[in-house]
This record gives C-alpha cells, sequence and structure tokens, in this order.
C-alpha cells in the first residue's frame, strides 16, 4: 500500500508538471494546447531512445527530450502564429495524432504498438524497488518546485506581463509595441519543454512506453486539472493535478464496489465520469478553486 | 499505373462525399455559433448506433435507418448543447470547444458503457462489386455515395429557398443584424444544431456501412472531418464540400506513396498547407 500511494505521488507530480506547461500557455497566454499528449509523447520517446538504444545517460536524455519538444512547440506555434486560436486547437489536436501514429508505425524506430520496454530508470536494479520509487519521487518532487518556481518567475515578471496582455488582448499588446508572435512562439516554446520533460520522466519511471500510453484522454485529464486548480495560477494547477489523480483513483476503488458490471463497463464510467468532472467544474467554478489573483504592480515613486 | 491512379480518385471521390456530410454540419455550428464543436465526433458515433439499431434490431433496410440515425444525433445535439455547451458560451470559444471535447468523452463512453467495445456490421446484401470501364465499385458504395449527395442537396436547397435557411444565414452573415430584423438568433441557433448533429449522424452511418462501427467511429474520422472544414473555409459550407472532396481524394491518393497507416496525416498536412498559402482557407469564411 506505500509503494501505490508513492507511485500515486509520483504520477501526481507529473500530472502537475503538465498542468504547468499546459497554464504557460493556455492559463498565461490564452493559447489553446488540446495536443498536449503529443509533446509528453515526443518528450518521452526521444528520452527512452537516446537512453535505450544510444546508450546515453538518462540527464542527457532529459534534456534533449525537452528540448526536442520545445522545438516542436516553436514550430507548431510559427505555422498557426498568423490564425485565430480555433485553428490552433484543430492544429494541436492534429499534432499529436501524428504523433501517435508515427509512434505506432514506425517499427524500426519506436517498436510499434508493442511499445518501448526496459527504459533505464536512476538507480534502478541497484537499489531495492521500494527505495527505486522513493528516489524518484524525490527527483519528480524537485522538478515540481523547480517548474513551478520557473513559472512564477515568469508569472511575476514583465515578460510574464506581456504575455497576459497578449491573453487579454493581443492588439493592444502589439500596439504596445510587444512582437506578439516572437512571445506567442517563445511562450509555446517553453510550454512544450516542460511537457516532453513530463514525458520522458514519465518513461523513465514505468520503464515502458507505447503509443496508447499518449492517447487524447491524457489531454483531457491535464485540461481538467488545471481548470479546477484555477487557470493561470501555478499553485492552483498543482493542486488540480493532485485532484485529478486522486479522483481517477478514488473512481477505481468506487466502481470497484458496484458489483455486476463488466470490465469495459467500469472502464467506460470511469472516463465518463471524468469527462463529466470537467463540465462540473466548467459551469460551477470556471475560475477553479485558486483563481489566478492580479499581481500587484508596485506604484512608480 | 494511369487505372490504379483512376480507382484511387474514384474511392476518394466516394470517401470524400461521404466526409463532406459531417464536415458539413461542423461548419455550420461554426458558421452560427462561432466555435469549434469537438463534440461532432461522439454525435457521429451515435448516429452510426442509432442507424445500426434501426437496420439491425428493426430491419430497417440502410435508406431508411439513415433517417433514424439523423434524428437521434439531432435530437442527441440539441439536448446536450441545450444542457452543457450552452450555458458555457459566455466563457468563450475556446472554453465551450473544451467543453465539448468534454462531452465527447461523456457520450463516447455511455456508448461504451451499453454496447461494449466489439466491432458491429450493418445487415447489408451481399453483392458483388460492378465493373465499369475497368474500374471496381461497389453497389454499396454507389448507395451511401447517393445517401450523402441527397443529404447535401437537401441541406442545399433548405439553406437556399426556405425562410428558415435564410434566417439561418442571416445569423450567421451577422448576428447582431439579424436579431434586429427580428430573427430568433436562440432558434436558428437550436436547429442550427440539430440539422448539423444529425448530418453528422448519418455521416457516422455512412463510414459505418463502408466498414464497421464501434465507439470510437467517430473519433477516427474526426480529424478528417475538422481538416476538410477547414481546408475549405471554416463556416462556409461549400467550402466544407470542397475541403471534404480535397481531403478523399488526397487520402487515396496518398496510398501510392505512404503507408495506409498515415492516411489522417494527409488531412493534418492539408491543414498546414491550405492555411500556409489561404489563412481563411480554399473558399473563405462566408458563410454561403
Amino acid at each position: 500500500m506505500d509503494n501505490y500511494l508513492v507511485a500515486m505521488a509520483v504520477f501526481a507530480g507529473l500530472y502537475a508538471l503538465l498542468a504547468l506547461g499546459l497554464n504557460v500557455v493556455w492559463g498565461m497566454t490564452g493559447m489553446i494546447n488540446l495536443g498536449l499528449v503529443g509533446f509528453f509523447g515526443l518528450g518521452a520517446y526521444v528520452s527512452a531512445l537516446l537512453c535505450r538504444q544510444a546508450g546515453a545517460p538518462i540527464v542527457v536524455g532529459i534534456a534533449a527530450a525537452a528540448l526536442a519538444a520545445a522545438g516542436a512547440g516553436a514550430a507548431v506555434a510559427l505555422a498557426t502564429a498568423r490564425l485565430r486560436g480555433d485553428y490552433l486547437a484543430i492544429i494541436t489536436l492534429g499534432f499529436s495524432e501524428v504523433v501517435r501514429l508515427v509512434a505506432s508505425n514506425e517499427l524500426w524506430l519506436t517498436n510499434g504498438t508493442d511499445g518501448i520496454s526496459g527504459i533505464p530508470g536512476p538507480w534502478r536494479g541497484r537499489v531495492a524497488p521500494q527505495t527505486f520509487n522513493v528516489i524518484y519521487l524525490a527527483i519528480v518532487v524537485l522538478a515540481v518546485l523547480a517548474v513551478l518556481a520557473l513559472c512564477e518567475r515568469i508569472r511575476h515578471s514583465p515578460y510574464g506581463r506581456v504575455l497576459r496582455a497578449i491573453r487579454d488582448d493581443d492588439q493592444v499588446a502589439a500596439v504596445a509595441g510587444k512582437r506578439v508572435i516572437a512571445f506567442k512562439v517563445e511562450a509555446f516554446a517553453v510550454s512544450a519543454a516542460i511537457l516532453g520533460l513530463a514525458g520522458a520522466l514519465w518513461g523513465h519511471y514505468t520503464s515502458f512506453i507505447a503509443p496508447d500510453v499518449f492517447t487524447p484522454l491524457v489531454t483531457i485529464y491535464v485540461v481538467l486539472a488545471l481548470t479546477a486548480g484555477g487557470t493561470g495560477n501555478n499553485v492552483g494547477a498543482v493542486l488540480g493535478a493532485a485532484l485529478v489523480i486522486f479522483l481517477m483513483e478514488g473512481t477505481r476503488f468506487a466502481t470497484g464496489w458496484l458489483g455486476g458490471l463488466a470490465p469495459v463497463q467500469v472502464a467506460a464510467l470511469r472516463e465518463a465520469l471524468i469527462g463529466a468532472a470537467l463540465l462540473v467544474v466548467l459551469r460551477v467554478r470556471p475560475r477553479g478553486l485558486l483563481p489566478e489573483a492580479i499581481v500587484p504592480v508596485q506604484a512608480p515613486r | 499505373m494511369p487505372r490504379e491512379i483512376a480507382q484511387l480518385v474514384l474511392n476518394g471521390l466516394m470517401a470524400g462525399t461521404i466526409l463532406a456530410v459531417p464536415a458539413i454540419g461542423f461548419t455550420a455550428i461554426y458558421a452560427v455559433l462561432r466555435f469549434p464543436n469537438f463534440a461532432i465526433a461522439s454525435h457521429l458515433t451515435i448516429g452510426a448506433f442509432a442507424g445500426w439499431l434501426a437496420n439491425v434490431s428493426l430491419g430497417l433496410p440502410a435508406a431508411l435507418a439513415v433517417g433514424v440515425a439523423f434524428a437521434a444525433a439531432g435530437v442527441a445535439g440539441v439536448v446536450s448543447d441545450e444542457l452543457i455547451l450552452k450555458p458555457l458560451r459566455p466563457a468563450g470559444a475556446l472554453t465551450t470547444a473544451i467543453a465539448a471535447v468534454a462531452l465527447t468523452l461523456v457520450l463516447e463512453n455511455v456508448i461504451r458503457f451499453v454496447f461494449g467495445n466489439d466491432l458491429r456490421g450493418y445487415a447489408l446484401p451481399i453483392r458483388r462489386d460492378w465493373q465499369v470501364a475497368g474500374l471496381r465499385i461497389a453497389p454499396q458504395q454507389v448507395q451511401n455515395f447517393g445517401m450523402a449527395v441527397v443529404a447535401m442537396a437537401a441541406v442545399f436547397l433548405f439553406l437556399a429557398f426556405t425562410r428558415t435557411g435564410k434566417a439561418m444565414r442571416a445569423v450567421a452573415d451577422n448576428p447582431t443584424l439579424a436579431s434586429v430584423k427580428g430573427i430568433d438568433t436562440d432558434r436558428v441557433a437550436r436547429l442550427t444544431t440539430f440539422v448539423a448533429m444529425g448530418l453528422a449522424g448519418v455521416g457516422g452511418m455512412l463510414v459505418g456501412l463502408d466498414t464497421s462501427i464501434d465507439p470510437l467511429t467517430g473519433f477516427r474520422v474526426i480529424l478528417s472531418v475538422f481538416a476538410a472544414a477547414v481546408v475549405g473555409g471554416l463556416g462556409s459550407i461549400p467550402g466544407a464540400v470542397v475541403g471534404a472532396l480535397t481531403i478523399g481524394i488526397g487520402e487515396e491518393l496518398s496510398l501510392l506513396v505512404l503507408a495506409p497507416a498515415y492516411r489522417t496525416v494527409v488531412g493534418f498536412a492539408a491543414i498546414l498547407f491550405v492555411l500556409t498559402l489561404r489563412p481563411r482557407g480554399i473558399l473563405g469564411e462566408r458563410a454561403y
């Protein structure tokens, strides 16, 4: 049971990273990313392939994952820079499907739907599995704290103010002399790097990745986490991620008590509950549990 | 080789015509309500299953069952829109789009809960393929093509000649002006959702007639549907038809150079390509 709780804490941490990554584009800059699972998957595959096939150290793999995801994010943002937000929703959704298709079909590279197993983890095999779990939890907590600090730094900086200005009205930001497209591309790259980092950490923890880990369902979980926590609020993103993991695992036990259902019905019920939870949150608390606070600006003296 | 290409173009034309039906639905909702309603994916599936029930359980022929698919998906669309999406619309197009994705997840899983994950086929008479000028074509394909064309013709006649159709175009063009002129925009929105989701249901059933159906039927084609609508010009109904034919033929022709698994990538590539050259799609964004 202890091991189970530690594993859930690790997954909550990884979801917190995803929610923080989404917050940079959606919460701070007002750009939608409905294909965030694509950047997550890209990061996981890059790091897994580098470490498993090319024998690179894990740290190198993780850094490469973040860089590759950032590059992909910048490319997607550039391609859609001049288009309205709704197009970005469709393009990002398409991007994640393309990543999944490539992962499923390029057998020589990704081993197809069988996935990649035996991805190395830090000190895995050299310490007891319980100890590995605890070490990994520490690594994930550190990563969450570091990314949280980075995001808070962005939020309170003049840079973050420009992002919020673009979110609220990009024409006004442009009139004020800000290079809106450059800011959008940079924000998207930073966000994608965080998503890629989360993907790499995911692979090194579970030691196995396959295309069906990276389904659109993950995107919905993360959007739910951020919306429930408070769009625009970094601490809210972390809180929301913890809540989503609690809800997902809670429904696992709750549906266990309902007898007489086929496994496929239980799975369907859980997914439907997640979707319904997101709808309820959007309706009842659209600004989340911790609504975004207005950053105080010091009056000039 | 020329014969092979001709066969692929013919298949693409058939597939594109079917794709045009839900693409019109998606684009019509966009034109009137100004948000990308991703819930169209689950309504494709709802239509496919409603048509399947009518066809297999009630024994209706496919041409009548498709009417059931239209009605069921249309009603489901209006009910879910009234209860769930409409109250969220003031929060903005992107928030509503997110809610539509969540709605799709819920509806898809309701279907999975009832029907399970098994593949189901329609009860269709088995007929030999026709050979015309060296090209192969299945009678069922021709029938599906015919049903798609009838559905589209009905939409165009409705928009061109009926008072309600004109009201819909007016609202798509300029909602404020339309409501000043005494058009009940709420009613128009409801009607648009009914027709659009009904078309999605018809599209789902037509896709299912070609292959088989399961709870993910709608989700599998949705990328091509978006691509069709976006390539043609989001919000333009003739654009959706042009876009769907482009995507349908493009997906088939891609088989010459790409593995079949990458068909949907064609739609994605087409979106990027067309939007780079023409940010408002081939026919622009005028509704009609």
